[in-house]
């Protein structure tokens, strides 16, 4: 073979996950605010902010498992076999916030059970790939190249307590969202849910950060070896100076600063988890190039991605453009 | 239970209830593309009535197609991991073409579909219907390679075990591919078209939106009157391609178990597999081998002629086939008889066929679900036909506690959804058409996007 197409499948599949957690990030983290908001004009505002582009973001996680699949199937069948219940809960449950949109407005007496549809859909969506996320980092028993373990191995209180990180993760993304594209009392109410939110993603972020090199030996001698000490020194003090502009800009300062700084802190932790986990697909037990999937099918997919990657994000950009600006409650109802 | 068995009836299930609204909304975006396209021709305010309708109509049902189609994928990795990694290297490129050719497309332009027509000019608005249109189509091709891939394998080696491509245009444009493609996209224009023609009808006879309903029921009988005759000599075409590839699914469809010259058509029988034999048979001698070797004595092997453990259950793949055929009579029913009313110009006041093209809305989702039933349970035992069979490719550490738990809670969500779903449809067009055609302000901004559930007007 004479080009090792593992590197560049390695930053597209990497890409995929972090849009659609950025992206479907902030939209779940409406749905988990839906029930908290103070009325319901203010739910309907919510509900439209995102409306446009929530499908669009969710493709992001339809192109991450196509991708893992094409690219690196034994992953793909290790992982998701493991992740069997947690997975079909994050289906059935965007399921109802899915359909939450286009049912709601046209329900008329069960206009609250679609209220907490797309609520309740939304966060458990997030719980369960908070455990995804959770039990990826934990790691998988392998048998050969398939699953070796029982599907109820993610029950631990290590991805449970990741779970739980990511739905403050995601309301922070949807209420520095919401300050962005609402005004008046909605806006105001999103800063104080925003702050909230923050103290849950800061806490689970030094909970997280001692846990794993803890359980991990290898985690803790990437992290705390010399010269890697100095090198990944950077990653935990940029996000605590996001941290910090993130808490400042929710007292005051431009309505999308707290929208950049809270996708800020997604990226650092990202990056950190990256760091902690290189070259592991699967953690610990195969890496990206022994997961990789034959060169031929990933060459033959990787010719479209590279062109089509660039022309996705040139109309998608153009579709968040046509819907700039701040959403209203009260035009063209009824 | 078994695993094995419990997971292939929850794949059919999913698909089967994803393949529903892409049934109708693949002819439903060609068709609201041609009524925006058509009223900036013409400027008909009638047009963008009938748009707007079903762009709410479309809004419902692409909603509950997408939402129900991101299970698809992540069925081969829970339930089919050993199909995933041997199948990988020539399947998932083909999905994830799909998605980048397809989902993105779709999921962009339809937000601007739906709540855009007062944020950019009318073009525009049209051109974003007319992308979605075409995101459907792609997705519809890339799928159906996967899927006709699977039954007419082509362009790809074995090596240690896995399926490595060889040649990509044979992989995509495998032997059944070009006959599948068409025959499905001419299976989900008509699904639309009956159902166009079914609401029109119901509008009709509640003398609701007159102007409007006759429109729609021109539209769908022109559609109907091309694409019936053409889809019967398209189904044939595809019997006869798949009586070269997969005879065994062939000697299923025709309850054939003896091979030989000159055998008949059977119109009902009920094929017994385990006796190898048909009971109840009625028949037309000859007519079998006439249209499937275009010749009165050809020769046609019979399921006998494989061994036991190669055959497809025949009784299953029998009956749908004969479902969708049924299906495709009254389609050819209704059309004939709307051109016998249009000529005698009553075609939009006989109160019996407004009735019965009201109740006919159901054809063609049953005949694509029928259509279905019989293609993937004829190639069974195999999951890649004569290469891979379904019991090797299920998830080897699934028990099947785990199965029946996933199973049962799809149904019970499916239940809520699709139950949900079919009363909201049945609602918008009970609520009608927009009073005025809705009118564009560009002016407005920022506007609120709304549902496309909700009223513009
Ligand atoms: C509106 C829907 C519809 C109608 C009226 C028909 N079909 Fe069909 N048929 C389908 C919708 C469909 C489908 C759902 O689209 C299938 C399933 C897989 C495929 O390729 O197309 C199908 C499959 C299918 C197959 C199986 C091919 C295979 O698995 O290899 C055959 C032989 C036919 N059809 C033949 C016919 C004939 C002879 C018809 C009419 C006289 C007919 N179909 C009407
Ligand atoms: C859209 C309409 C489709 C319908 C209604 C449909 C229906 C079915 C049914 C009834 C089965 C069960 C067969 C049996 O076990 O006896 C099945 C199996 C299967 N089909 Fe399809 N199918 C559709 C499209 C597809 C497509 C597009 C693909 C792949 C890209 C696909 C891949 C499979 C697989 C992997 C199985 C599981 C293994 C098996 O039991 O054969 N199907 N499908
Ligand atoms: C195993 C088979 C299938 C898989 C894995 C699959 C996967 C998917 C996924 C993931 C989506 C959601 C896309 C989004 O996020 O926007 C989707 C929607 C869609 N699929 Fe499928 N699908 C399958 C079968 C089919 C078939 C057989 C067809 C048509 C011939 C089809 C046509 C569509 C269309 C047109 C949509 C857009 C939504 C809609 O129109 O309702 N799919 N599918």
């Amino acid at each position: 073979m004479a080009l090792d197409l593992v590197p560049i499948w390695t930053v597209i599949l990497a890409v995929s996950v972090f849009m659609y957690v950025l992206l479907d990030g902030f939209d779940l983290g409406v749905g988990i605010l839906f029930l908290l908001a103070p009325d319901d004009d203010a739910r309907d505002t919510m509900m439209a902010s995102v409306a446009p582009v929530w499908d669009g973001n969710e493709t992001w996680l339809v192109m991450g498992g196509l991708g893992m699949f094409a690219a690196f199937p034994t992953a793909f069948s290790i992982i998701f076999p493991a992740l069997y219940f947690p997975v079909l809960a994050m289906l059935l449950a965007l399921m109802f916030r899915g359909v939450a949109f286009e049912f709601r407005p046209s329900a008329r007496t069960s206009r609250r059970l679609w209220n907490r549809a797309f609520f309740g859909g939304s966060l458990v969506a997030t719980f369960a790939q908070g455990c995804v996320l959770g039990k990826f980092v934990f790691g998988f028993e392998v048998s050969g190249r398939q699953f070796g373990g029982s599907v109820f191995d993610w029950l631990h209180p290590f991805v449970l307590a990741v779970g739980v990180g990511l739905v403050f993760g995601y309301a922070l993304l949807g209420s520095t969202w919401l300050i962005m594209k609402t005004e008046g009392d909605l806006h105001d109410w999103a800063r104080r849910k925003a702050k909230i939110a923050l103290f849950g993603v800061l806490a689970f972020i030094v909970m997280v950060s001692v846990w794993t090199p803890l359980m991990h030996e290898h985690i803790a001698a990437r992290w705390f070896s010399w010269p890697n000490l100095l090198w990944f020194s950077p990653v935990p003090a940029i996000t605590a100076l996001l941290a910090l502009w993130l808490w400042r800009s929710l007292e005051r300062g431009p309505d999308a600063a707290p929208f950049i700084a809270a996708m800020g802190l997604f990226f650092m932790c990202y990056s950190g988890l990256a760091v902690s986990l290189f070259p592991y697909i699967v953690p610990h037990k195969l890496t990206l190039w022994e997961a990789a999937g034959a060169p031929e099918g990933q060459a033959f997919l990787l010719i479209g991605t590279l062109f089509l990657i660039p022309v996705i994000f040139t109309y998608t950009g153009w579709s968040y453009w046509v819907f700039r600006g701040k959403v209203r409650g009260d035009a063209g109802y009824h | 239970m078994d695993p094995v068995f419990l997971s292939r009836i929850q794949f059919a299930f999913l698909i089967a209830l994803h393949f529903l609204l892409p049934a109708f909304t693949i002819g439903l975006a060609s068709y609201i593309a041609v009524l925006e396209g058509l009223y900036l021709w013409t400027r008909r305010e009638a047009y963008l009535r009938i748009s707007a309708l079903w762009i709410r109509i479309f809004a419902v049902s692409f909603g509950m197609g997408v939402v129900s189609g991101i299970m698809m994928p992540f069925q081969f990795g829970t339930n089919w991991s050993r199909y995933s990694e041997i199948t990988a290297a020539v399947v998932a490129p083909l999905m994830g073409y799909e998605a980048l050719m397809a989902f993105f497309l779709e999921a962009a332009f339809l937000g601007v579909l739906l709540f855009g027509r007062k944020l950019v000019p009318q073009w525009v608005h049209f051109g974003a219907a007319v992308i979605v249109a075409m995101g459907t189509l792609f997705s519809a091709f890339w799928i159906l390679a996967a899927n006709s891939w699977m039954h007419t394998p082509a362009g790809f080696e074995i090596v240690d075990g896995r399926f490595i491509p060889r040649d990509w245009i044979a992989v995509i444009f495998s032997p059944s591919f070009p006959y599948r493609l068409i025959h499905t996209v001419i299976a989900v224009y008509l699904t639309t078209a009956f159902t166009v023609i079914g609401v029109a009808s119901w509008y009709l006879r509640r003398g609701r939106y007159a102007e409007e309903a006759k429109v729609m029921i021109a539209m769908g009988v022109l559609l109907a009157s091309v694409l019936v005759p053409v889809q019967a000599f398209m189904g044939d075409q595809h019997g006869l391609n798949t009586l070269e590839h997969q005879p065994q699914k062939i000697a299923a469809i025709e309850g054939i178990w003896e091979s030989g010259p000159g055998q008949p058509a059977l119109l009902f029988a009920i094929p017994d597999d385990a006796r190898e034999m048909n009971h109840a048979e009625i028949s037309i001698p000859k007519l079998g081998s006439l249209y499937l070797t275009h010749d009165w004595n050809g020769y046609v092997k019979g399921l006998k002629d494989f061994p036991r453990e190669d055959r497809p259950p025949a009784v299953t793949v029998f009956f749908s086939f004969r479902v969708m055929i049924g299906m495709w009579l009254v389609m050819l029913g209704l059309t004939v008889w709307a051109w016998i009313l249009a000529a005698r110009g009553r075609l939009y006041d006989t109160p019996l066929f407004l009735r019965v093209a009201n109740w006919a809305i159901p054809v063609g989702y049953i005949a694509v679900t029928a259509g279905w039933i019989t293609t993937e349970v004829g190639r069974q035992p195999y999951v890649v036909y004569g290469h891979l069979r379904t019991a090797d490719a299920v998830t080897p550490s699934l028990t099947g506690g785990d199965v029946m738990v996933s199973l049962l809670a799809y149904i019970v969500v499916y239940a809520v959804i699709f139950g949900a779903g079919a009363y909201y449809l049945v609602r918008l067009v009970q609520r009608g058409l927009p009073e005025d055609a809705p009118h564009l302000r560009l002016d407005q901004r920022p506007a609120r996007p709304l549902s496309a559930a909700t009223p513009e007007d």
